[in-house]
């Protein structure tokens, strides 16, 4: 598989804190990547120091085959971070124009570019005068104008309204189904379960998970249960090895699997114990649940 | 290279303030000089013509128009420390080199577009002279028409230095204002730097040749000031007056000197600062 970008053992210390501690993963081309954490978890640190506004401390990184200068390979990367900086007495099209001249791309790209997110309309707008939506979007506009081989996207939909999330949520989609990798930085973790393929969770620094989304625990889901012989279904679960951890909340109980089981087994095998479920659910931890659970854990 | 003055200029362009300041600093000096050479009649009691002075006469106007229309290059200041300014307070900065551009090319965008702007004020100027001093002077022979041109040359390398200073202190300080404030600062502290030599060497004359060396004070004395020269041109006889106006080459390496070193610690503030 192609590499697009290969941390090894990157370290960023500012004073006494350790931002981000001994970090090392890759990249590979064509899949939708998440690096999730806490605010202050070094995500944008990381991110920093391979886009060449931060400079590292120690460890060292690589752009696609390695040969390629830093500069050089960010003409072949879009990308933004935090908030959309552009010159607020610009218009649209000046401002891209003048990203257009740093990447040595044709003037041509940027009423496709406009359209494509939407503000071709407004083109010739200050963007002083852009509404915060607007301005992230013209951030994409502006990353996507090499037709880049990795967009990289630093919590693009902090502090917009549900329009404008839903928004950007779909064009990320839509870069993303036109084979583009990409690297989605963010806190918020139905964004990351929605979009991305695989995730780097971080922690203060120091990565706790990097794989795919589906394989972060180990764990085989859990059954949601409801019956009328409560007190019979509680006890048998304690006893079976099959079920580790049960959680008991009102009549909702909760049973957390050990090895794998699917809902009708278990219902065939209640309905011989004599248990009737009411409520039978088989999920498998959110996320959240996922996230919850690894940062705890250290 | 013209890529990045053309960055740089379509940055400056677009902005109003900006145009504004430009104007300013190459229009107006080259407005003041022409009104200056017009015969001005003061409601018929008395005519005042500069010309009649003798101060557009070949080689001297050379000297007086580069030493006056430098002062105007604190306009053109106010927009060196903006462009930093601006650059850090939108982030733009950041974006800049995320989208591509190198620590390095930034910096060469700022100091290319410096002299540019430094060379399209010294031609104005030098041809602003010219066609006075053809009109106005006594002596309109070419070998003294080109005698002294290198008050051009030190006007040139004047403004460079001038601006490379403001771009440094701009990058230092990352606010316009505050950058402005410290060209105030640098000024006092070259006079600490005049008295603390003097009371080392109990000699003014040391003292001045150590604050010669300072930023400011070399880039002052590239060209001196011209009203002790007129009035030697004037009255031949008070030739007490008498004093070193010429352009030196030292005085030239040492403000180019400064440059360097200001657009050098310009680009490792750049380099080793986290955005």
């Amino acid at each position: 598989m192609e590499t697009i970008l290969t941390i090894n053992n990157l370290t960023k210390k500012f004073g006494y804190l350790t931002a981000v501690k001994d970090l090392s993963f890759t990249i590979n081309k064509g899949n939708v990547y998440g690096i999730l954490g806490p605010n202050g978890s070094g995500k944008s640190t990381t991110l920093g120091i391979v886009l060449n506004v931060v400079n590292k401390t120690a460890g060292d990184f690589s752009w696609f085959d390695g040969k390629t200068s830093t500069h050089d390979a960010l003409k072949k990367v879009g990308a933004i971070i935090e908030r959309p900086n552009f010159y607020p007495y610009m218009s649209a099209y000046q401002n891209l124009k003048l990203v257009c001249k740093i990447k040595g791309v044709e003037y041509s790209k940027i009423d496709e570019k406009l359209e494509l997110v939407g503000l071709l309309e407004r083109k010739d707008s200050k963007f002083s005068t852009y509404s915060l939506g607007m301005k992230q979007r013209l951030a994409i506009a502006s990353a996507l104008l090499n037709d880049p081989e990795i967009l990289i996207l630093d919590e693009p939909t902090n502090g917009l309204d549900p329009q404008g999330i839903h928004q950007i949520r779909s064009l990320i989609k839509l870069i993303a189904s036109n084979g583009t990798t990409i690297l989605l930085a963010s806190h918020l973790l139905d964004e990351v379960e929605k979009v991305c393929s695989h995730v780097v969770v971080l922690r203060k620094g120091e990565k706790l998970y990097s794989g795919r989304v589906d394989e972060m625990t180990s764990s085989h889901g859990f059954f949601e249960l409801k019956t009328n012989k409560h007190d019979e279904l509680v006890s048998f679960l304690e006893s079976d090895t099959k079920f580790s951890k049960l959680k008991v909340e009102g009549e909702l109980i909760t049973a957390f699997l050990t090895e794998p089981m699917d809902a009708s087994t278990f219902n065939k095998l209640m309905f011989e114990k004599g248990i009737t479920l009411s409520h039978l659910v088989k999920r498998k931890e959110s996320l959240e649940e996922q996230f919850l659970q690894l940062t705890d854990n250290k | 290279m013209l890529r990045l003055i053309n960055l740089e200029l379509q940055k400056l362009l677009l902005s109003r303030v900006n145009k504004v300041l430009i104007f300013i600093s190459f229009i107006l000096p080259f407005t003041v000089l022409i009104l200056s050479s017009i015969k001005i009649n003061f409601f018929g009691f008395f005519t005042l013509e500069l010309g009649e002075l003798g101060i557009f006469n070949f080689p001297i106007i050379w000297h007086i128009t580069t030493f006056f229309a430098s002062y105007f290059k604190l306009f053109f200041a106010i927009v060196v420390v903006s462009m930093i300014g601006n650059e850090y307070s939108n982030k733009t900065i950041k974006q800049n080199l995320i989208d591509g551009l190198s620590k390095k090319e930034f910096i060469l965008s700022k100091f290319y577009t410096i002299v540019f702007f430094s060379l399209v004020s010294t031609v104005l100027i030098g041809v602003a002279s010219f066609l006075i001093g053809l009109y106005y002077s006594s002596y309109t022979e070419a070998s003294i028409i080109v005698r002294e041109v290198e008050y051009l040359l030190a006007y040139f390398v004047k403004l460079i230095g001038f601006f490379s200073l403001c771009l440094f202190f701009g990058m230092l300080v990352k606010r316009s204002a505050f950058a402005l404030a410290f060209l105030f600062v640098l000024y006092i502290v070259e006079w600490l730097v005049f008295w603390g030599s003097y009371e080392a060497f109990e000699s003014t004359d040391m003292a001045w040749k150590v604050k010669n060396f300072m930023p400011l004070e070399s880039m002052y004395k590239l060209i001196d000031q011209p009203f002790q020269r007129i009035i030697i041109t004037k009255y031949p006889d008070k030739m007490d007056l008498a004093y070193d106006y010429a352009v030196h080459w030292y005085e030239i390496a040492i403000v180019l000197g400064w440059t360097a070193l200001f657009v050098f610690l310009s680009y490792r503030l750049l380099k080793v600062r986290d955005l």
